[in-house]
This record gives C-alpha cells, structure tokens and sequence, in this order.
C-alpha cells in the first residue's frame, strides 16, 4: 500500500507492508536512526515520536496510521545549527548516559513544554512516567527538562512560548 | 546557547564529549548499522523448558521467497559449531541438537531479506518435541530423582556444577557455638535481569577474498570477544574485527556471547552477505543473561552487647541450563566472599553448590561487581536481623563494628585485603544528611498513629577493578587493560583504550585522566574505544573495572610521557631535566619560571627539526599496559525511608541518602549519574523485578509489562553525599564506582521495609518486596495467597 505523511516537514510518499510499524519506517526506510526500538508492548518508550504534536509510542503505531499526519523525531530537534533547549538541558545536566532512551524522553520534553512551558518537577515526572531510562534515576531528566524549560525557544520557532 | 567555555583541564565536571550526537539522535548502535545486500536473521526458540527434540522439518521456512538460509543445530554440527564454550569452562549449545533446556533457547536461525520475513519464516519451521520433566526449584535440583539435564556431557548423572567455599569452617564453627547471640535467616536474592534499553545484537560481515569478519556488536567485553570467537570458529584472530559502537546500556547483559551473535557469523559466512540479527525484549529477558538467583542461609554471631563475632552462609546457587557465568576462571562463586562485609569479625566461613536448571543461563551480570550484590544483601540483612534481635538500633550495631580507620589495610577472614576506608565517617555523614534521629522520632508519633514508616540503613564495602593477572582470569585471559595515548605534533592528542564504555562516559573522563596528567585541554583528547583493530588488548568493562585498570593504564601511559616530554624539554631549553618544574602543562626552569616549554610545544619539538637527547626516539607516544596489584574497595553509607500503606502492601520510597566514597572524583557529574541509575537499580530489584518461573519451567516474565522496572514515579530525587578515601596503590587513587549504588541500595530498602513492619512481628521480607509479598507479610504468612 501507499502512505503519505509529513516527517519532520518533509512530504513523504512510500510503497511498504501494510504491518510495517511507524518505528520501522522511519529507521529502515527514512533512515531516520535517531528513534530508537525498546520492547515491542509500549512500555519502555524509546521509540516516542511526536505525530501531529503529539508523543506516540511509534512501536504500536502502523506506519499507514500515520498517513496524513505530521510526524516529528528526534532529528527535527535542531534547526539552523542551534539545539533545541531541551537537547542542551540534557547536556547541561548531565540528563543522558548511554543515550538510548534519550531521543524518546527529549520528544516527550518537547511536547510537554509546547502545552505547559513551566512544567513542575510533578508533572514533568508523570509526564515521562511512560518511559523508562536504565542509567540515570530520571533525576537529571527531570533536571534537564526544567533547564529547557528556564530557556525557552526563541518566538521565531514554531512551538516556542 | 551554552558552548563548551569554562571547562577543567583535568578533572572536575566536565559536559561529556559523547552528548552533542546522543541529543541529536546521531549515536550509531549495532542496529544502525546498515550495509550494502544486508540480510537479517532471526532466531527460533523453544516454548519448552525440557525436551528431547525428535525432528526439526525447515522445507517450508526455505521454500520462503524471501528467506536466504535456515540454519539448524545439526548444520552447525558439521561446522563443529553446535556447542560453544562458556566463559565458566562448561559449553552451551548454539542451536540446540538433541534437547532443549530452557523456554528460549535457540534452536534454528533463518537468514532473509528483511526483518518481517525473517520472523514470518520462523513460523514455518516445524519441530516435534518430547517434553521431559523439567527442574525449576533449585532446591529440588539435586534430589536424587531429579531429572538430568546435562545428559549431553558424558557420565553426568546429576545436575551439580560445582561446590565452592571460604573462610575457616572450624574457627566460624567454634566462634558461633560459643557466641552469646546467634540469629539466622533463610532469604532469597531473586533471579533478575538487567535489561539494558538497547537489547543484543549482532552485524556480521564476512569478506569471502580477504578472510576477515567484521563484527559489530553488543559487547561490553570486544577484545574479550575476538578472542573467544577466534577459538570458537577457529578464524585466525587478525582476520576477526569486532567493533562495539555505541552501546545502549550494558549493565553485564554484553558481556557473555550469545548463540545469535554465532548464528549472525555463520549465516554471513554461509550467505555471502552481511546478515543483522537484533533480538527482541521477550528473548533479552527469557534468553540472554539474568542475574542474581541466589538462595542463601545466613547465621551471624554476637556477643549480647552487640560485638559481632562472626558470619556463615550455605547458598544453593542457580546457574541455569549451562554454566555460563562470566567471572574469574577461580571465583565460582564471583566475589562473593566478600560477604564479610564492612565488620571487623572473627571468623567467617559460606560454602555455595552450584545447580543447573531448566532456565536460561547466565548468573553474573546486572552491576553486581561479580555476586558482590548478593554478599552485601547477605551482611546487611543478617546484621538488621541481629539489631532486631538485641534490641539495638541497626545504625548504632553498625558503628560498634566496623573496621577502624586505623586497621587497613585490613585482611578480611576470606582473604581479601581492603585496601583503605574510613566506614565511620562516611556512615556518619549519611546519617547527619538523614537527619536520622529526627527521622526515629518521626517514625515513632506516626507508629502511634497506625502508620508504617520505615528506615533502612546499610553499609557496604565493594571489591572492584579485577584484577591481578596472578589470580584472575576470564576463560585464560588475564584481566589486565591497556592504554595507548599519542600527542600529535600540534599537542592533540588521541588515547586509544581496551574497555568499552556503555554509557558511563569514557570518551570524557578518560580525556580527563590524560588531561590532569598533562595539562592538555579534554576537548583536545580524543579517546578511541570499541574496534580491536584499532585500540589495545584488554578485558573491557563490568566489575566497575573500566577506572580502576584502564584508567590505571592511561594514567601511566601519560606519565611516561611526561617523563620523556621533560627531557625534551630541557634539550629545547638548554636546561637540565633536573632544573624543570612542572605545573600541569608546562615545563620550567626553577628560579626562572618565564623560561619554559608548554606540552603543546614539546609535542612539536619532539617532531621537530632539531636534535633529541641522545637515543631518543622522536615522537611522543605510550602505552602502557595495567596489572593491578590488588582490587580496590569503594564503601558506601545508605538510608531509606519508606511508607508502606496499610491497606494494599504497597511500598513507596520516600527518601534516600547515599554517601559514597570511591576516592577521587574523575567527573562528580558522572560519578553522581551513576548512583543515581544504581540507586534506581537497587529500588527495582528490591521492590519490582524479578524473572519468574512457574511449575513447568515457562517463563512468566518475558516482556516489560511482567518484568517491571522502575519509572519515573517510583524514584524519589537521591540525595547525595561522599567522603574521599583514595586507594594506596591506585595510579590517581581512584577506586570505580559504576556498580557501588545497585550493590549497596537493595539491602538498604529491604531494612526500611522490614523496618517499617516490624511492629507486626516481621523479621524479613524477600526482594522483590511487592504488595501483594508485603502485605501477605503484615497478615503473618511468608508468601500470598496463590
């Protein structure tokens, strides 16, 4: 079958499997690396993308559900060679070890400070509760999430506060 | 945006040098790598715990459009490649030829164009099984009606492994049965699984003309692996590269070969093409190494005011279906007998049987510092078991015995020789962050109140960074560690290492070794790691080793090329070497200090045009290779408070402290991040994972929504403290501390938990620590209800 969808700005079109999941076509297909594959049941949610603005776990998503839809990923993050806040907060402080989780944590970061630029230590905590990091204790994730949220997108961008 | 200005040259807390291609989702791991005509593989595994195969039929698999090879047990026999050692001297099958031994294992590997038609062809390869009895309890495993499960080794008749013991069985005899105090208590340490985020995997290239295998792959251990694999597939080891990208946790998950990465070898080679095989979570959690699952009997001695006098453990150890346990060739049983812990005693003695059982193998792995985990567990529970008993607040008991300052180094009734520690200090500065007195007043008005507070407190005494070539050894290897440090003519510099970073930041803090040494600016090291072609010999990382024997070896590495750099500089300064002085960077003349050579400069001259000391050669450049003289012993002091509720069991961790000491600090941010995940660690293993098993050997936790790990809302934020005790014979003192937090936290919690119980009557509570185990606790019952 035929999908249509927009990644990271881009239209895209391709033939594939009608059970080809969203996490397999944006890294056997886009070549898009960055979203990462955990666990196959949703739990661990290293494969978040955001679609239409929205985190979704992209393991359990067919890649025909997201036609027509807008899907975003970790290489979407930077524009024009500056890091979004979220990417550096997590370098700030320190919010990453072996890097695997962390596109997925970063998109939820993302898509939490779009609807909720101040976000308490509670709710960043609940909202990447869907997600699971083996290395740090979520601690510096937190930490890094409010970092990104002390220094927020210029208005030029289109999500910014 | 924040740029990389203002950071230490050497050590201190410096951003890492690995995070601008994570956050920009530009890591390479083994399943992003994709060559040219790449096939995927996939493995089949049996649903069956114990059975005898009688046929395996693939005609339908190979007829698939899309499959390239099916390969059995029976064609890896032809290749001599259906057993493959263990890192224990047992073997295990590859793909299994006349039974299988656990639900998982593998048996037929299918090579097809793509990932899904790799899957889809499994379904159609049939085998018939007879199903045999399988052993689960490894109670029950040397009973004499067991069945078998090693029937494959000729004259096994039984499904022992092997019987291990320290101390002194006659002096602990002698001191218990003239003791005031004796208490004992049976407790298990479950059968867990590390679960890094990114599972194992393999990508094998095979190159027919020139004979040589690429390999990427999951490994925390790469040189360990060609090595092996040279011995294994009897390819001359110069023709093996193995190459460990990016790697997405490890945790002692990568340090075994797995049958897939064998399988991923042989259908390259068989194919003609590069073929990927990536696991899923059911067959990380089901297949590849667990941790733990020790069943242990503790006793411990005391006089009645509190003098411990001496500790005793029988542990039923089970190791699976093949002995496949990664630790030195002489330690059965890991380091496990360091499960004297931080006391001063008087005699000690464990004995540990080991068992095979119809589950997957495996046995060290999960930052346990090789059963160190288990040792602590046994010492600090036992010694909360005997504050229970007399009546003593378990902090107090504590401080009355550990070992003084003044008596290390210290040769413990095992024969370890810690090499420093200040246990008070570092005890009592925990218990200071706590508040701890506060906190017993506290727990005192809400126990008034029906409420269930608990407080836990646990020390531990690791013994990391293996080690002594003498005594340790993986499968023949001697576990020492490389380095090889090279400054360019324009004073960059680029540091080629044997240990494989997982996420513990070696690129940055091996940097920063190099850096305090020689005053090069981190941002200007490279550090090469993780490709055998490119980087020296060495054991790689688990044990917490990575620091304290590559960091060993970098640090010798740049001081031998300080020492050369010194002559050097004198010749360019007309000087003599005995007249310079060094400030980190830069030679001087003493007296004159604007006369001198920067390390930048040295580095030019030693390519330059002029003449070096006699018999120098030009160039600046070392290698050093580390032989520990002895392990290195962190310690740590940890409190916990938890509040169970009354009505489900459920514990939440309220607080928790830990104060570490592991010398100095290379990157505190570093060393923080990994007592913070270890911390996370210890919280899961002592109140969430466990890999179970019911009567027919099926694996009841093969997916994240069974084997349950710890989010975001179970952890609280740590509270963090250390002491610096540095280690005597260590190079920069530094003693490894990746591993300290996951050894020292599970006891830590279970204390708060029993703690918190203990006005009902409960003396200890088995990990994991559950609702439905605590609760079926309160209600005075060992289990709940099935």
């Amino acid at each position: 079958m035929q999908v249509n969808l927009t990644v990271n700005g881009d239209e895209v079109t391709r033939e594939i499997e009608p059970r080809l999941l969203l996490v397999h076509f944006l890294r056997d297909e886009l070549g898009l690396t960055g979203t990462h594959w955990g666990c196959d049941t949703s739990n661990c949610g290293t494969c978040v993308v955001l679609m239409d603005d929205e985190p979704v776990k992209s393991c359990t998503v067919l890649a025909a559900m997201a036609g027509g839809h807008a899907v975003r990923t970790v290489e979407s993050l930077e524009r024009d060679g500056t890091l979004d806040p979220v990417q550096q907060g997590f370098i700030e402080e320190h919010g990453l070890q072996c890097g695997f989780c962390t596109p997925g944590m970063m998109m939820t970061a993302r898509a939490l400070l779009d609807t909720n630029p101040n976000p308490s230590e509670a709710e960043i905590r609940e909202a990447i509760s869907g997600q699971i990091c083996r290395c740090t204790g979520y601690q510096n994730i937190v930490k890094a999430i409010r970092w990104a949220a002390g220094h927020p997108l210029e208005p030029a961008g289109d999500t910014g506060s | 945006m924040a740029t990389v200005e203002n950071q230490p040259v050497g050590y201190g807390r410096h951003r890492r040098k690995e995070d601008p291609r994570f956050v920009r989702g530009k890591g390479t791991y083994v399943d992003d790598v994709s060559l040219p005509g790449m096939l995927h593989g996939a493995v089949l595994r049996s649903p069956l715990a114990h059975a005898r195969i009688t046929s395996i039929d693939v005609t339908a698999a190979q007829q698939h459009p899309k499959v390239r090879a099916v390969i059995t047990g029976k064609d890896l026999e032809g290749l001599k490649l259906a057993w493959m050692p263990t890192l224990s001297g047992d073997v295990q099958a590859v793909l299994a030829t006349d039974k299988v031994r656990f639900q998982g294992q593998e048996v037929a590997f299918v090579v097809a164009d793509d990932r899904y038609a790799a899957r889809d062809a499994l379904e159609l390869i049939d085998v018939e099984y007879e199903p045999l009895d399988p052993v689960v309890d490894a109670r029950r495993a040397l009973d004499a009606d067991a069945p078998v499960i090693r029937d494959d080794v000729e004259g096994r008749a039984d499904n022992h492994i092997f019987d291990w013991e320290a101390g002194d069985r006659a002096e602990a005899d002698a001191v218990f049965a003239n003791a005031d105090v004796v208490v004992s208590q049976d407790m298990v340490y479950p059968r867990s699984h590390p679960a890094p985020m990114e599972t194992c995997g393999s990508v094998a290239d095979y190159d027919a003309v020139s004979g040589k295998l690429t390999l990427w792959t999951t490994t925390q251990a790469p040189h360990a692996h060609r090595t092996l694999y040279a011995i294994v597939a009897g390819l001359p080891e110069h023709k093996i590269r193995v190459i460990a990208p990016d790697i997405g946790g490890g945790f002692g998950n990568k340090v075994p070969i797995y049958p897939g990465y064998v399988c991923s070898v042989v259908g390259s080679i068989v194919t003609g093409k590069p073929v990927k095989w990536v696991e899923d979570r059911s067959e990380n959690l089901m297949s590849t190494g667990f941790a733990r699952d020790y069943l242990m009997h503790g006793e411990i001695a005391a006089t009645r005011d509190g003098r411990i006098l001496g500790v005793r453990t029988q542990v039923i150890a089970d190791h699976g279906a093949f002995n496949a346990t990664a630790q030195p060739t002489k330690f059965p049983a890991g380091f496990f007998s360091v499960f004297t812990g931080s006391y001063d005693l008087e005699a000690a003695h464990c004995s540990v049987t080991g068992v095979y059982t119809n589950k997957a193998p495996g046995g060290v792995a999960y930052a346990c510092s090789f059963r160190i985990t288990e040792a602590v567990y046994l010492v600090e529970r036992m010694v909360d078991v005997l504050a229970a008993e007399l009546g003593k607040d378990p902090a107090e008991l504590r401080l009355q015995n550990f070992i003084k300052p003044e008596q290390f180094p210290y040769e413990a009734k095992t024969g370890w020789v810690y090499d420093s520690g200040d246990y008070e200090t570092t005890m009592r500065k925990a218990l200071d962050i706590a508040g701890y007195e506060e906190l017993r007043r506290e727990q005192a008005e809400r126990r008034e109140r029906g409420e269930l507070m608990g407080i836990g407190v646990a020390f531990f005494t690791e013994a990391v960074g293996a080690g002594p070539r003498k005594h340790m050894d993986i499968a023949g290897l001697g576990m020492n560690d490389g380095a090889e440090l090279r400054i360019h003519p324009t004073g960059k510099a680029v540091l080629r290492i044997s240990v494989q970073t997982q996420g513990q930041g070696h690129e940055t803090t091996f940097a920063q070794i190099v850096a305090e040494e020689l005053g090069i600016p981190v941002d200007d090291i490279d550090v090469v790691h993780g490709d055998t072609d490119q980087t020296p010999f060495g054991l790689g990382t688990y044990g917490s080793r990575s620091t304290p024997v590559s960091g060993a070896a970098a640090a010798v590495a740049a001081r031998k090329i300080r020492d050369k750099a010194k002559l050097i500089a004198a010749t360019m300064l007309e000087a003599a070497p005995e007249d310079l002085e060094w400030e980190k960077g830069r030679f001087f003349v003493r007296g004159d200090p604007e006369q001198g050579k920067t390390i930048q400069e040295v580095a030019l001259g030693a390519h330059g045009a002029f003449d070096l000391p006699d018999g120098m050669e030009g160039s600046l450049d070392a290698e050093a290779v580390y032989n520990p003289p002895n392990l290195t012993f962190p310690f740590g002091g940890y409190v916990c408070v938890v509040d169970v509720d009354p009505g489900t069991g459920q514990v939440k961790v309220r607080r928790f402290i830990a104060v570490d000491d592991c010398g100095p600090r290379i990157n505190p941010m570093i060393v923080e991040g990994q007592i913070h995940g270890g911390l996370t660690d210890g919280v899961g293993m002592a109140l969430m994972q466990q890999i179970a098993f019911d009567e027919d050997g099926n694996c009841l936790s093969g997916s994240f929504m069974d084997y349950l790990l710890p989010s975001s809302l179970e952890v609280p934020d740590w509270e963090l403290g250390e002491t610096v005790t540095p280690s005597p014979h260590h190079p920069i003192g530094a003693k490894g501390v990746g591993e300290s937090a996951t050894v020292g936290s599970p006891p830590c919690v279970i204390n708060a938990v029993v703690d918190a119980l203990s006005p009902l009557g409960v003396r200890h509570v088995d990990m994991p620590a559950s609702p439905a185990r605590v609760w079926a606790a309160m209600q005075g019952r060992a289990e709940p209800p099935a």
